[in-house]
């Protein structure tokens, strides 16, 4: 089938990926003006649904699919969602994509929005008892595995690793973290930080094991264990694999474009400067000018919804003939992460200012403001506790990052 | 148009007052202000003026949780 359901391809934008960005990116061509069919096609069963939840106290409890949907806007009302279905290829030439069913649909705007996939841990052993943690189904998986009393083993110690193992300290299991870094959350939050977060950790009972590589997995026919290269071996009911994620990008090739990080886009998130496809999202590498005009990937929450705003109205703009919005793009990215009683709340570009990190304000044993700065600029904070000063450090942020991007 | 907090889902993550200053704000603790005056688990708004609706929708979409519903 080509074209599909009848449908001029001038009259249609199609969405590949139906999360968080596909959703308010579809909001965003429609808001823009843009009146004809916009369809949104994505891999999951599942309509667009919040993830932050899955590694926190969604993980183990009894949180499901419709607790975690988003609402659907009423300016996307009329969108029509492909759910299940997965994009294979792209032609950024002949404007189609083509399904894994063998349809091919034409488009006149085209929104790149299928987001990252766990990485796996290449090492040899049973498959069976080995999860990651993205998706609703994932977690589904994962719970079917998990009673009170059982043991976990979680390979990575970055925000997820770390937030699993919370959860999981919570729900009653044993927890091991296995990760090559010294110290857990390193990258971003610092040698001084993560440290400051192992204490934390480790009074509830968690057990790591850093500078530390799973070299196999020991089972008949499923996971019982891990065996690390010092010779420790981990029982293990269940291992978490928490080692980062990867674009998205496979259905792009051989279209000429940088795929190198995600999707490199210019700063109204037009991919290598065509006005008719956009990214938005984990995917969309763009430059923050905020900062810089360096070109980066941000896997922050916050950061797909702006994104999606933006490369969503790029497109609509371009759609119905109109010229892109000329306000420079440059969102204030934050993140958050609940560790056990622990709210940790991050303003600005962390990653930016690792070379410089000073205490604030505080204690790191107890609520804590932390400055990340580059040439002397604060360019991100990371607060512990702290809640009465979200709104002080959030505008000082977009303050010193203005001032700091007019220096650069 | 009138704005619904949940504040059993609502986690006071302050996203909204930065969407929407003229409408949330978070108290001297870091709590969403409405809880002080607020009882039961459902903040409800007066009716706002329409101008405020993108900020508002702002804040609903920016909302960690999803605890803010934009009626009307």
């Amino acid at each position: 089938m080509t074209g599909g359901s009848g449908v001029d391809r001038e009259q249609r934008c199609v969405v590949v990926g139906a999360s968080m960005g596909g959703l308010r990116a579809a909001e965003a061509v429609r808001k823009a003006g843009f009146t004809g069919e916009i369809t949104v096609i994505g891999d999951e069963p599942h309509m667009p649904y919040n993830r932050p939840p899955l590694s926190k106290d969604a993980l183990l409890g009894s949180t499901g699919a419709a607790d975690l949907a988003f609402r659907v806007p009423r300016a996307a009302q009329d969108v029509r969602w492909r759910l299940g279905e997965r994009v294979i290829a792209a032609d950024l030439a002949a404007r189609t994509v083509t399904l894994d069913n063998g349809d091919t649909l034409d488009w006149a705007g085209l929104v790149v929005a299928t987001g990252l996939s766990p990485r796996r841990v290449p090492i040899p052993g049973p498959l069976a008892g080995r999860h990651v943690i993205r998706t609703l189904d994932d977690i589904a998986a994962l719970r079917r595995e998990l009673t009170p009393g059982g043991r976990l083993v979680v390979i990575g110690a970055g925000f997820i690793g770390c937030e699993v193992a919370a959860v999981a300290r919570g729900f009653g299991l044993e927890v091991d973290i296995v990760a090559p870094e010294p110290v857990p959350i390193e990258r971003p939050l610092g040698a001084e930080l993560g440290s400051a977060l192992r204490q934390r950790h480790e009074a509830h009972g968690v057990r790591f094991h850093l500078g530390r590589l799973p070299v196999r997995f020991e089972g008949p026919d499923r996971v019982t264990s891990v065996v690390l290269d010092d010779g420790t071996e981990l029982a293990a009911d269940a291992v978490i694999e928490a080692v980062g994620c990867v674009p998205n990008t496979g259905w792009l090739q051989g279209n000429g474009l940088d795929l190198s990080d995600g999707v490199l886009c210019d700063n109204l998130l037009r991919v290598q400067g065509r006005p008719d496809v956009v990214a938005c999202g984990d995917i969309a590498r763009f430059p923050n000018l905020l900062f810089d005009e360096v070109p980066r990937r941000v896997e922050h929450w916050t950061m797909v919804t702006d994104t999606a705003k933006k490369a969503g109205n790029t497109l609509g703009r371009h759609l119905i003939g109109a010229d892109p919005d000329p306000v420079p793009f440059a969102p204030i990215p934050s993140f958050w992460s609940d560790q056990y009683d622990l709210r940790l709340q991050s303003f600005g570009a962390v990653g930016l200012g690792a070379e410089d990190v000073r205490v604030l304000e505080g204690d790191l044993d107890d609520e804590v403001a932390v400055g990340y700065h580059r040439g002397g600029h604060l360019v991100g904070v990371v607060l512990i506790g702290m809640a009465a000063r979200y709104q002080h450090y959030r505008a000082l942020i977009a303050d010193c990052a203005a001032l700091a991007a007019a220096e650069a | 148009m009138r704005i619904t907090v949940d504040l059993n889902k609502c986690q006071d993550h302050g996203q909204c007052v930065f969407s929407a200053p003229s409408v949330f704000a978070l108290d001297d603790q870091g709590k969403l202000s409405f809880r002080a005056e607020t009882t039961g688990s459902k903040y409800t708004s007066a009716d706002l003026d329409e101008s405020l609706r993108d900020d508002v929708e702002e804040a609903a979409d920016a909302c960690p949780l999803q605890a803010i519903m934009v009626e009307g």
